[in-house]
């Protein structure tokens, strides 16, 4: 074999090419080295703030709002916590391949999934995008048990408003939701960021500023699984003011259930003070599926129920106050002199005015009638004759210092101002002249004039008590220490009445209540209880429809009432759409209300407020004068 | 004419600066395993270097001419541990490379760099003088592409690539002319577009991301992205030792593998990046020396196809770790974590060593 050694022996022509590939091979070396360089020396104060990005996390400790409590110091919203997903925009890998599985796996939508990450597009990838809330142990699970394959999700224990159920008191307290890009851009919210929550209507709204805590924080570090390793600073949240509110679980749960399946509104006030008792709206909404993300589906279907559960009828809807309107004409009439106690006009059940005829209800009319009668029978051709000796100019001037056509400055917001119809408005509004006949239809509270439930209970509660309009609200600062409330001044309004004007109309109105009038319904064995009704006709597209209780063009039925009858400390006001009279329908809401206002008063105290005593007979002193002005 | 060679030969300097390297390579190995679950690989990592130096050891006394004598039977050996692995194979993350069970297993397609250094060096040393032909390029051809095809197979496109280096370097040195370069080239060029459809979608995966590298760092650049900001992090000193938030924290993947050197540069910045670059050049370097001294033209191929497989794995790899090339799978001679690696470069350095101790002296 020695033999093929012979032609090997000669590496000549091999050595020759060898200088090649030395330079290829120092080319290729010296590049590598340049490569290094480069990221190392010239690069490298960047590529130091990326590790530092991977390694450290900030993570945002989310602070409680404070909680709401009752006048009592009974809780009605405070907050839970509920393990949220949220996408660390991050650790994404590859979206595309992981979002059908992570959609299916958390129970969805994909397109849901994605429309959050636009709506995040402009906030900082670190910050995690929650994807679901109130994830249950079958989510937990999911996501630790995919925590390879996405470890872009993450389970973040937050803090969630817990609402009462069944859309209690939704209206009052409103509910919460994410900021919006809107918001964000504006100054009262400047120190948010995008995925901070705020109240967006009701209480929650009024007082945001107070109920939101301040988010802390923790710097950790963290390995490529995103798990955390160590700890490197913790601000601790600070948790958001408690605030107690001027209202009575107790009242408002009676409300509730008077009005279950209605339609309509409940506003408890006391007069006195201005505290707002209880305060509803149905049909309502439940203001735990706002405090999440609600899906622009849900959204939609609660923005277009015919229904308008999100409407706050207590303070937004503009209704006819209907025959309730007379105690404002009564007021005016006896405060302008056109009207005394022995006042009398002759009813027959119709009228002709202006050209018109216009009708009293009953048919065939009541006869003579004094004023108490024809607020007691509510007799619209007496009132039609208060209204035409008055005239329109006077009628508005009155009501509004009697509280009505302005917004009374509740501390919720979107507060409707209603409406309490002039000539001036006329021209300006609708550019066409007054007609006196609309000053007949205004005398019974019908044409264009428009009240809140709220403005209604404050005005016959504010003349009930000599002619003080207090500010209604749901919070001040007595019970709240510390805090300034909107309310802590408040914007009382003063239009005293002589005090044979508040005689007249008080006994006029117990009398509704107590002498076989519209608002027998009310009564209470006990107390004095005063009271008009009023039913409002509701006319469909163009023609009157059949009036059904219950049906779409059912009348809408009112009864205001205030008790006791002398130094009135309660004031409410009930409207039931649809429902029928106001007498029928509402009358027995105030009664179950006012029961139990006084039946706790006086019978049973809360539990936890000591046995007050003393204070028994002097309340109970407070109401026998009344029934003794009845007997006369 | 069998040389015997001496110890005063041998190449101290060589196995002194591989031994440096394996030295840098445990500590790393120590650093970026230490706080997982791979704790402790160092140690079996410096059994195998020492089971390398023995083999090394066994590779320098075995003259090379005795080797390259039975290149034909090593040769059939080697394709038919190949086709076994291909039959009863261990199957890993969906390729089957490893032959034998569990920790005690071999990879044939490592073995078979060696072999195909030994059979080209034979081939091209016993060429007549005569110039390169196609009918060389073809045998040639024949004799790599066997074991080529059934290293794609497993599939393993890393190693598979190695064969061109030794291949070209083969070429070079035999004297193939600049005709034929460009011809292949061409070649080449038309055939390449058809590999697109042999590769794996994960092959073609990580061609695609070092196409577009910096379109998608959370995707498929992952990788390379990591691998980037553990090395210009490192700036010029580095993190220190055990230090580096890249490593440590497991942003980098494979990084006691085929990153091992994003983790140097890390923890020691450039200058320790410069010193390990050094050795290695001072290996290659010092190996074409021993090229020149060469007693016979085996020696010449064998030394210079060893060079060009070990300056492949050192240039790909550390290519990869700045982005430069497509993350191929191929591991760092004597740093990275791996048995089987580890063998076949003390194996080959051994031939190096065998060569210059049987050097032709003057």
């Amino acid at each position: 074999m020695d033999f093929r050694y012979f032609f090997s022996d000669d590496t000549k022509s091999q050595i020759r090419r060898i200088p090649v590939v030395e330079r290829l091979l120092a080319g290729v070396f010296i590049v590598l080295a340049a490569g290094f360089a480069y990221l190392q020396l010239v690069e490298s104060p960047r590529y130091l703030d990326l590790a530092e990005r991977n390694r450290v996390r900030l993570i945002p400790l989310v602070a409680p709002r404070g909680r709401i409590l009752d006048r009592e110091g009974r809780v009605i919203v405070d907050n839970r916590s509920a393990y949220s997903v949220a996408l660390m925009r991050e650790n994404v890998k590859n979206l595309d391949l992981s979002i059908d599985a992570i959609a299916a796996g958390l129970g969805l939508d994909r397109a849901a999934i994605l429309d959050r990450i636009t709506k995040f597009k402009h906030t900082p990838s670190f910050q995690p995008i929650i994807i679901k809330e109130d994830a249950g142990g079958a989510d937990v699970a999911f996501v630790e048990a995919h925590r390879l394959e996405y470890p872009e999700l993450e389970i973040m224990l937050l803090p969630r408003r817990n609402y009462p159920v069944n859309g209690m008191a939704a209206h009052l307290l409103g509910y919460v939701g994410d900021v919006t890009p809107e918001m964000l851009g504006s100054k009262e919210y400047a120190n948010l960021q995008a995925g901070d929550v705020v109240g967006k209507s009701g209480v929650e709204f009024t007082y945001n500023d107070l109920l939101t805590g301040k988010d802390g924080y923790k710097r950790v570090i963290v390995n490529s699984r995103g798990r955390e390793m160590g700890k490197l600073e913790q601000v601790d949240p600070v948790s958001g003011r408690q605030l107690k509110l001027t209202v009575d679980l107790d009242l408002q749960r009676v409300a509730e259930e008077s009005m279950t399946d209605r339609s309509g509104a409940v506003v408890v006030l006391n007069p006195q003070t201005g505290e707002v008792l209880a305060l509803l709206s149905h049909p309502a909404f439940d203001p735990n599926e706002f405090a999440g993300h609600m899906g622009a589906a849900q959204w939609q279907a609660i923005q277009n129920d015919p229904n308008r559960p999100l409407l706050n009828r207590a303070i937004q809807a503009r209704f006819s106050p209907g025959s309730v309107f007379k105690i404002i004409m009564a007021t005016a009439g006896m405060e302008a002199g056109t009207v005394t106690p022995s006042t009398s006009y002759h009813c027959a059940g119709t009228i002709m005015l202006y050209g018109n005829l216009f009708h009293c209800h009953g048919g065939h009319g009541h006869g003579t009638v004094g004023l108490h009668q024809a607020i007691v029978n509510s007799c619209n051709i007496f009132f039609y004759n208060v209204g035409k000796t008055l005239g329109i100019d006077r009628i508005s001037y009155y009501a509004h210092k009697l509280g009505l056509g302005d917004k009374t400055g509740i501390d919720l917001p979107n507060e409707d101002p209603g409406l309490i119809p002039s000539p001036e408005w006329k021209r300006k509004v609708r550019y066409q002249p007054w007609y006196l006949g609309e000053t007949i239809s205004v005398s019974i509270g019908q044409g264009a004039v428009g009240v809140t439930p709220l403005q209604l209970v404050r005005s016959l509660g504010g003349i009930a008590i000599g002619g003080i309009f207090r500010q209604p609200h749901l919070v001040d600062g007595q019970q709240n220490e510390g805090i300034t409330t909107p309310n802590s001044n408040p914007v009382d309004e003063k239009f005293d009445l002589r005090p044979t004007t508040v005689d007249e109309i008080t006994r006029g109105m117990w009398g509704v209540v107590n002498e076989g009038g519209t608002g027998t319904r009310a009564r209470l064995p006990d107390v004095q209880v005063c009271g008009k009704t009023g039913t409002v006709q509701v006319v469909g597209s163009g023609a009157k429809v059949k009036q059904t209780a219950g049906s779409e063009f059912g009348n809408h039925g009112w009864f205001v009432a205030f008790a006791p009858r002398e130094h009135p400390e309660i004031a409410v006001a009930v409207i039931v759409e649809h429902g029928g009279f106001g007498g029928d329908i509402s009358a027995p809401i105030v009664h179950e209300i006012l029961k139990t206002y006084f039946e706790k008063k006086h019978i049973k105290p809360s539990p936890h407020v000591p046995l007050q005593l003393t204070a028994m007979p002097k309340e109970l002193a407070v109401s026998h004068p009344g029934s003794k002005r009845v007997v006369n | 004419m069998a040389k015997r060679g001496s110890i005063s030969d041998f190449d101290w300097w060589l196995l002194l600066a591989v031994l440096a390297l394996a030295g840098i390579g445990l500590i790393e190995i120590y650093s970026s395993t230490i706080h997982t679950k791979y704790a402790g690989l160092h140690m079996r990592q410096f059994y195998w270097v020492l089971l390398g130096l023995g083999l090394m050891w066994i590779a320098v006394l075995i003259d090379y001419h005795y080797i390259i004598e039975h290149v034909p039977l090593l040769y059939l050996f080697g394709v038919l541990l190949l086709v076994l692995v291909m039959v009863m194979g261990q199957s890993n993350l969906g390729s089957k490379r490893w032959l034998g069970y569990g920790a005690y297993s071999i990879q044939p397609s490592e073995v078979f760099k060696l072999i195909l250094v030994l059979t080209l060096a034979r081939y091209f040393s016993e060429r007549r003088n005569r110039e390169l032909g196609w009918l060389d390029l073809f045998q040639v051809g024949i004799l790599v592409i066997i074991p080529f095809a059934l290293i794609l197979a497993q599939p393993d496109l890393g190693t598979a690539l190695t064969f061109f280096p030794i291949l070209a370097a083969g070429l070079w040195l035999a004297g193939i002319r600049w005709k034929m370069v460009v011809t292949l080239g061409l070649a080449v060029l038309l055939v390449l577009p058809l590999g697109w459809f042999v590769l794996k979608p994960y092959q073609r995966d990580r061609l695609m991301t070092f196409a577009h590298s910096d379109a998608d760092p959370l995707g498929r650049g992952y990788q390379i992205a990591q691998s980037k900001i553990a090395v210009g992090s490192g700036g010029l000193l580095g993190k220190g030792f055990l230090n580096g938030s890249q490593n440590r924290l497991g942003y980098v993947p494979h990084r006691h593998t085929d990153f091992i050197f994003s983790v140097v540069a890390e923890e020691q910045g450039f200058l320790g990046v410069i010193v390990v670059l050094s050795l290695f050049a001072f290996v290659i370097f010092r190996s074409i020396q021993h090229a020149r001294t060469a007693r016979d033209r085996y020696g010449v191929f064998i030394v210079m196809g060893v060079v060009a497989l070990f300056a492949f794995h050192v240039i790909v790899n550390v290519g990869v770790i700045i982005g430069f090339m497509p993350v191929t799978g191929i591991p760092l001679p004597l740093v990275s974590s791996g048995g089987s690696a580890i063998l076949t470069t003390f194996l080959a350095l051994g031939l190096v060593l065998n060569v210059r101790m049987r050097r032709y002296v003057n």
